[in-house]
């Protein structure tokens, strides 16, 4: 069974539609007890750190949100829930986030020209190549961004995917059975469809 | 690079598309869940619903087909029409939606845009904005189009952008339903005037349009809707067109 984190935070139906879709044994969720039992674990979420880091402090989710890592069950991030793998995030300050992994979170530059938030279509071009969840996606594929905020890992070499806007940002990140895409698989159409089912697959 | 957005618009009435008849295949011509399948199987970016049910009872309609989409249709939904409250954008996200675009109420109400990107982030709030030109200026219009408010555009989009706008969906009322193409001195006046993502609206008759408007202003994205109903060009049709001349889009 997928535990979707429920935190109050975003649109979950779309996500727990999207993993029933292909074939996912899928229960929405912010019982300790459910999640502790759960096979995998998806932290999606949109909007600010700051609110999402309180509400999962508030609903006592971090120490089982970690020790689901620990115990290597897979873990996949979606957008806010990516970021949220961090340490640390520019958002509003300097916010702490849940430090699975080494690596801060900072805002696209305005400077560049660039319309803040990233929104829309871009392609992901895959640095992994034998990561789990990328398996049979085209290399250069399009999947649906919408964040203002980008991940910088510390160690350059979980990056499993990059996209261009302006930089090369980390568009995902994979390391051992922990996962986090800052795209929206549920919202990419046939390609994010096949990241979940890969995710699913595990 | 981010491709160029491509939108079919949808309006709805008591739960119905209103236009778009054309569809021949369909069961249920009137039916907005199998219309968003069909975009959806043309690789259309997102949809946006723009619900005009006008009696206040009805409104819970448009929260249970946003639901029905949302488990057919995995791509960006925007719905738009009749939100005048945090609550109500609460509820569209928590059926399905993406992005909520509020027009009428935002004027009358900028801390809404203020109070539903604080709560939900700017990415799903829209600031909808129907203009036309007026001796020397753009004047923002409310009420679907009736009212005149003494606002400037250009000064509204970044009045909205200042307050937590995360996208403008631009309607020119003196391009909408002309088909002469979209209204290019008012969209690039505005998506220069903003660091936001700004779809172009109104106006979209031949495929050389889409074209313009991306060549000519700083747009993200077009909207449609005729267009696309009656099945004069498909969503693929405009994208293999802006391709071929060289126009990123996701194809």
């Amino acid at each position: 069974m997928i535990a979707v984190i429920d935190y109050g935070i975003g649109n979950l139906h779309s996500v727990q539609k999207a993993l029933e879709r292909v074939g996912a044994d899928v229960c929405v969720t912010h019982d300790v007890e459910t999640i502790r039992a759960a096979d995998k674990i998806v932290l999606p979420g949109v909007g600010a750190m700051q609110p999402a880091m309180e509400k999962l402090s508030r609903l006592n989710l971090i120490p089982v949100l970690d020790q689901a890592v620990q115990d290597q069950r897979p873990f996949l991030g979606i957008c806010l829930g990516y970021q949220l793998l961090f340490e640390y995030s520019d958002e509003g300050g300097q916010v702490k986030g849940l430090g699975f992994l080494q690596g801060r979170v900072e805002k696209f530059s305005s400077q560049s020209g660039l319309k803040i938030p990233h929104m829309g279509w871009n392609r992901i071009v895959i640095e992994q190549e034998a990561c789990p969840i990328f398996q049979d996606i085209t290399d250069g594929a399009d999947v649906y961004f919408c964040h203002s905020y980008f991940v910088n890992p510390t160690q350059q070499d979980i990056r499993a995917t990059k996209t261009d806007y302006g930089i090369d940002f980390a568009s995902s990140v994979a390391k051992d059975h922990l996962f986090g895409v800052q795209f929206h698989p549920e919202k990419s159409q046939v390609v994010g469809l096949k990241i979940l089912n890969n995710f699913n697959n595990m | 690079m981010l491709k160029k957005r491509i939108i079919p618009c949808l309006d709805v009435k008591d739960g119905r598309v209103v236009k778009g008849t054309n569809f021949v295949n369909l069961r249920d011509a009137g039916d907005p869940v199998a219309i968003a399948e069909i975009y959806d199987q043309q690789k259309a970016d997102e949809i946006v619903f723009l619900d005009i049910t006008a009696s206040y009872e009805k409104r819970g309609i448009i929260l249970d087909i946003v639901r029905k989409t949302s488990e057919k249709v995995f791509m960006p939904l925007t719905v738009g029409g009749g939100i005048k409250s945090v609550e109500d954008i609460r509820a569209l996200l928590n059926a399905g939606a993406d992005k909520t675009s509020m027009n009428t109420s935002v004027v009358q109400n900028p801390k809404l845009i203020q109070q539903g990107a604080q709560r939900f982030g700017n990415q799903c709030i829209v600031v909808a904005v129907d203009a036309k030109w007026q001796d020397d200026h753009f004047e923002v219009y409310i009420h679907g189009g009736r009212t005149p408010t003494g606002k400037d555009a250009i000064e509204w989009v970044k009045e909205a952008e200042s307050l937590g706008a995360g996208e403008i969906l631009l309607t020119s009322m003196d391009g909408d339903g002309t088909k002469d193409g979209y209204d290019l001195p008012l969209t690039d006046a505005v998506s220069k005037a903003v660091n936001i993502p700004v779809i172009a609206s109104g106006g979209a008759g031949k495929l050389q349009d889409f074209y313009d408007v991306f060549a000519e202003t700083k747009a993200d994205a077009a909207l449609a809707a005729s267009v696309f109903h009656y099945k004069e060009f498909s969503v693929g049709d405009v994208k293999q067109f802006l391709s071929e001349k060289g126009i990123m889009v996701r194809l």
